[in-house]
């Protein structure tokens, strides 16, 4: 057992610490780390935020680029999934239009809870170039689910959906219990 | 484009077929012939089938509103035939407060979704069109979007249209 190295633990201990409060004992090889409920909940609901796979428009095409290998969204143990039940995450990446708004609500409202938003892009912040003659675009996918995160561009550039998400993972770092979440909605 | 060769014998066969002398912009890229609403499936039918035009395409169908002053809406056809490798523009005027024609769904099975969307943004009412409902708009939306008195609905289940 020679091979585990007496720093394994610590470096694991330094990045689960620098994610939510810890206590940290070594104890040679292993270790003890003290922590409440609420910050071992948040830490593992922040360390696999699952995005669901679905974009609206361009901003969609950046939200693609963040998960190739040069941005690696996967570092953030994010893997795109295919259905909502199994989604953590919603990124409304593009325009939002009427025709479309029915079908976002009712995706959001099959995502299991704990379940977050990010807005991306102008168009679904408030709707963008849309904003005084589009007839045909909701003003902000605000109006029909809530958001916790907006991030501004036109396209975001994937360093700025990165930031969403780390803007995203530090709410979620400092939520309490359910009934807390509860009463902030 | 059209050369002027061409256009004679397009302009014979046409007015063959309206019996009346043609409206022709020559100007206009590429050369458009306007014709009566009560005209167009017969001219359509005529220059789809003559061995001479073979306009076998519908490039483009467009809907046009030219506003309450002049009280007309205008339908355009944009036609190509791909052997021949010539152009011609179709355009029908129709009045403001009753804009229906006839559908040249079979003649081109093209005009299908082109005509379903002049009727969903200017309300043109195409006859005898197999499937004429809106095709970008939601289905309950009211008014047609691209008129030049067009005033959006304030809410569209129970979503405020307007930005704040």
């Amino acid at each position: 057992m020679s091979d585990i190295k007496a720093s394994s633990f610590d470096q694991f201990a330094k990045e689960v610490g620098s994610e939510v409060p810890i206590y940290q004992e070594s104890l040679g090889n292993a270790g003890v780390i003290i922590t409440k409920l609420d910050d071992l909940l948040n830490w593992s609901r922040l360390s696999s935020m699952f995005p669901m796979t679905f974009g609206l428009a361009c901003c969609a095409i950046e939200f693609m680029s963040t998960g190739t290998t040069p941005y690696d969204m996967d570092r953030f143990g994010m893997a795109p999934r295919s259905s909502p039940r199994q989604a953590d995450v919603m990124i409304v990446a593009g325009t939002v239009v009427f025709k479309m708004a029915d079908r976002i609500k009712r995706l959001y409202e099959q995502m299991a809870e704990p379940r977050y938003v990010i807005s991306m892009g102008s168009c679904s912040n408030c709707g963008g170039p849309y904003w005084q003659h589009g007839y045909h675009v909701v003003k902000g996918v605000d109006k029909i689910i809530p958001v916790d995160v907006y991030v501004p561009g036109c396209p975001p550039r994937p360093e700025a959906l990165i930031g969403g998400i780390l803007q995203l993972r530090e709410k979620i770092s400092k939520e309490g219990l359910i009934a807390d979440r509860l009463k902030s909605e | 484009m059209t050369n002027s060769l061409n256009l004679d014998r397009i302009k014979e066969i046409i007015s063959a077929v309206v019996g009346e002398e043609l409206s022709v912009d020559v100007n206009a890229t590429p050369v458009c012939i306007t014709i009566s609403a009560a005209k167009l499936l017969p001219v359509c039918e005529a220059v789809y089938k003559h061995p001479d035009l073979y306009f076998d395409t519908l490039s483009c169908l467009t809907g046009l509103d030219n506003g309450k002053e002049a009280g007309t809406m205008e339908v355009v056809y944009n036609l190509y035939s791909i052997p021949f490798n010539h152009h011609l523009m179709l355009k029908v005027v129709l009045p403001r407060e009753k804009a229906e024609l006839d559908s040249v769904v079979s003649v081109w099975r093209t005009a299908n979704w082109q005509e379903r969307e002049a009727f969903d943004m200017y309300g043109i009412i195409f006859n005898n069109h197999p499937d004429l409902r809106r095709i970008l708009m939601p289905a309950d939306w009211e008014g047609y979007p691209l008129r030049k008195d067009y005033v959006q609905q304030e809410e569209y289940r129970g979503i405020t249209v307007k930005s704040n």
